[in-house]
């Protein structure tokens, strides 16, 4: 589904992504764990196509498109899809509205019909009560004033209304509690099928016992330095990030 | 700027041909005009809007004309038929095209009220001079002839809307309407009032509009001023809001379109525990001018003012916001807020922002703030990361932008009316909600 091979990435002329090989096939659970700074976001950006990274190497292919040469919209519309780390709040725009129109954009792209007025109450009403939101949030402005998990929440449930192919969740669990975590992975299960994958960006291994990953890889220095399977991710929390670059290091001197 | 000629000349036929309580008043003003002249940018409050050059022609000052309601028909504001509709044709009050259906509403020709209700009058009319000092506001009142008096007397709550057309018939000669009322809402009143201005015709218009409004304790004002003449059409619009109860007042002001456009909006509190909320938003495009200034003077402990202006300024457009808040010694306690954000869509566009605070108690908590960039380029990656093209997108930032002042009219007809017209402009699409 999903195919980077040595993707070089800079921002201002400064190198983020050194080489990054990764290969998401439909079904699979992947996760992406490394130390701030390590190139995670950037990963998860310059995938979606947000403006302000340069490509200096590498190629990505997404359901056998060259996902570089599209327009963020288009990738959305192939059923790329990130949960946002920092999402963005918008006045004036209410988060009902603003969810029907990216809905019937990407029917529109994908060759379906716009969801008429009952469709779209059923389909909204539905993933409400699978991510635990009311009616008086989405009709709110997007994410203004919202809380943490409420702005968490929303991504979710956006991601539950696009039924993307790959969704990326960066750090979907950073500054959320026990039980927000639990209604967040509790969505992100509902949605998964063997037709979609996921690749959860995360600091810490919390998410990865409700969200439980085919492979862990290991971000560092904009490398995936390690690959391995969910154990991986518990090993890394209860070493931290100082074993790997341990084990860099000797690698590197030997 | 000297008095131009033909203003003293149309001065003297004046004060020849009507004689009323108002004739010493209109004096008085004259006198005043003489000694501010007409402002040039060299006035600080008028640095950045040239009113000047507005004289450099003549203008017919009153030629009543037979309009009919279907020359204006196009312009005729939505929910107008359950509205009390008022008509200045060329500055001077017309009941034959007016309309009024509340009983609550009494009004009068101004030259009337000053025999009838001459306290008022005489406490009341002209005090926006006082904040107001130059040659524009005096020009107002030394030819004040034909305004209206407007009252809603108290505990009445006018149910129907005040709709008042100042139009500018401009088909054969420039000319200068100046349209002048006050409005006294007693105890416990209330009214919405909306205003707009409409030439027709392809001379120049120049509409010089007062409008003095009085608010005794518990009154309630929402006023909305709809800007969107044509482009030979400029106006200077004062609305001076005194608050002489503890009272409530909301404006709402948006600009669309017109050649040079001037708004004092001055909010006096006289009493504490005052209310009131300013909102604006400007949508220009050509060479449309459009300054808004305004003042909230504290004079009374614990009044709230909260200040929101918006602008977004395409084309060659330029925008002037300038906002005072004056808070006296006495006004211990106020919160007074004021933001003006600002988007500039291309690279003739501008804009000059200014707060000026003038702060003479301790105990206060005022905040502003003024902002000039693009469009939120965050923003705009998070709605095309959904699937919305980048055209959509932007148009979806800057109705949302723009909504967020129209949410604060409540009159629904006219909320509608605006945001037709703006969502055009900003080519969004109203269906897709
Ligand atoms: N807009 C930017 N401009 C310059 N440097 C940036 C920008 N965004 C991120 N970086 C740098 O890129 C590196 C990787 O950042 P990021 O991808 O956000 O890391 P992570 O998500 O793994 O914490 C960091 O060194 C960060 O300082
Ligand atoms: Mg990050």
């Amino acid at each position: 589904m999903l195919s980077i091979k040595n993707l070089h990435a800079t921002i201002d002329g400064k190198e983020i992504l050194r080489g990054i090989n990764l290969d998401i096939k439909p079904g699979e659970v992947h996760a992406i764990m490394g130390p701030n700074g390590a190139g995670k976001s950037t990963l998860a950006n310059v995938l979606t196509g947000r403006p302000g990274y340069e490509v200096t190497e590498g190629s990505v292919i997404f359901n056998g498109k060259e996902l570089l040469e599209l327009a963020p919209e288009e990738r959305a519309g192939e059923g790329l899809f990130l949960s946002f780390q920092y999402p963005v709040e918008i006045p004036g725009l209410s988060t009902t509205n603003f969810v029907k129109t990216a809905v019937n954009e990407v029917r529109k792209y994908r060759g379906q019909e716009p969801l008429d007025a009952v469709a779209f109450l059923k389909l909204i009403k539905e993933k409400m009560a699978l991510m635990e939101i009311n009616q008086s949030l989405l009709s709110r402005s997007l994410n203004e004033g919202f809380s943490g998990g409420e702005k968490k929440r929303n991504e979710i449930f956006q991601m539950a209304m696009l039924e993307p192919k790959l969704a990326i969740l960066d750090e979907t669990d950073s500054g959320l509690d026990i039980d927000a975590i639990r209604v967040v992975s509790n969505g992100v299960n509902k949605i998964k099928s063997s037709e979609n994958a996921v690749l959860a960006i995360t600091h810490y291994q919390r998410l990865l016992d409700y969200i439980v990953p085919d492979f862990v890889h290991v971000l560092y220095n904009g490398k995936i330095v390690k690959s391995g399977p969910k154990e991986l991710a518990l090993e890394l929390e209860e070493k931290g990030y100082d074993f790997i670059k341990a084990e860099l290091g000797e690698l590197q001197g030997a | 700027m000297d008095t131009p000629i033909f203003l003293k000349e149309q001065f003297e036929k004046l004060q020849a041909q009507e004689t009323s309580e108002l004739t010493g008043f209109r004096q008085q003003a004259f006198q005043n005009l003489e000694q501010y002249g007409i402002p040039t940018l060299k006035h600080e409050e008028w640095r950045y809007t040239r009113v000047n050059t507005l004289f450099n022609k003549d203008y017919e000052v009153n030629n009543n004309t037979g309009l009919t309601w279907e020359q204006l028909s196009d312009n005729r504001l939505p929910g107008y038929q359950d509205a009390n509709e008022l008509v200045f044709v060329n500055g001077v009050f017309n009941p034959s095209l007016s309309n009024l259906l509340s009983a609550d509403l009494e009004v009068l020709p101004l030259n009337e009220a000053a025999a009838v209700y001459k306290n008022i009058v005489d406490t009341y009319l002209g005090h926006s001079a006082d904040y107001l000092k130059d040659g524009i506001n005096a020009l107002s009142s030394a030819f004040v002839h034909g305004g209206v008096f407007i009252q809603v007397k108290r505990s009445k709550a006018v149910e129907h809307p005040v709709y008042i057309y100042n139009v500018a018939v401009a088909t054969d000669v420039n000319v200068l309407a100046q349209p002048r009322s006050l409005v006294y809402l007693q105890q416990n009143a209330q009214l919405t009032i909306t205003e707009t201005n409409i030439t027709l015709g392809s001379q120049q218009s120049f509409t010089n509009k007062v409008m003095e409004i009085v608010l005794e304790q518990d009154a309630n004002l929402s006023y909305y001023l709809i800007q969107n003449d044509s482009t030979n059409a400029s106006q200077v619009s004062t609305t001076h809001i005194r608050h002489i109860g503890t009272s409530y007042s909301k404006a709402v002001t948006v600009s669309l379109d017109g050649a040079l456009v001037r708004n004092n909006l001055n909010i006096i509190l006289e009493a504490p525990h005052c209310e009131s909320h300013m909102y604006g938003l400007s949508l220009l495009s050509g060479t449309t001018h459009v300054d808004n200034h305004t003042i909230v003077d504290n004079r009374q402990p614990d009044c709230l003012s909260n200040e929101l202006y918006k602008g977004l300024f395409d084309g060659n457009s330029t925008g002037v916001f300038n906002g005072k808040i004056f808070v006296q010694q006495i006004a211990q306690k106020t919160n007074a807020f004021q933001s003006n954000k600002n988007i500039l869509l291309s690279d003739g566009a501008s804009v000059n922002t200014k707060p000026q605070l003038e702060i003479f108690a301790d105990n206060v908590k005022c905040s502003h703030g003024c902002t000039i960039g693009q469009l939120d380029e965050e923003a705009l990656f998070y709605l095309q990361s959904r699937g919305i093209t980048e055209n959509s997108a932007k148009a979806m930032l800057l109705h949302g932008f723009a909504i967020d002042v129209l949410d604060n009219i409540t009159n629904e007809a006219i909320k509608k009316y605006v945001d037709v017209i703006i969502s055009k402009r900003l080519n969004f699409d109203l269906e897709t909600i």
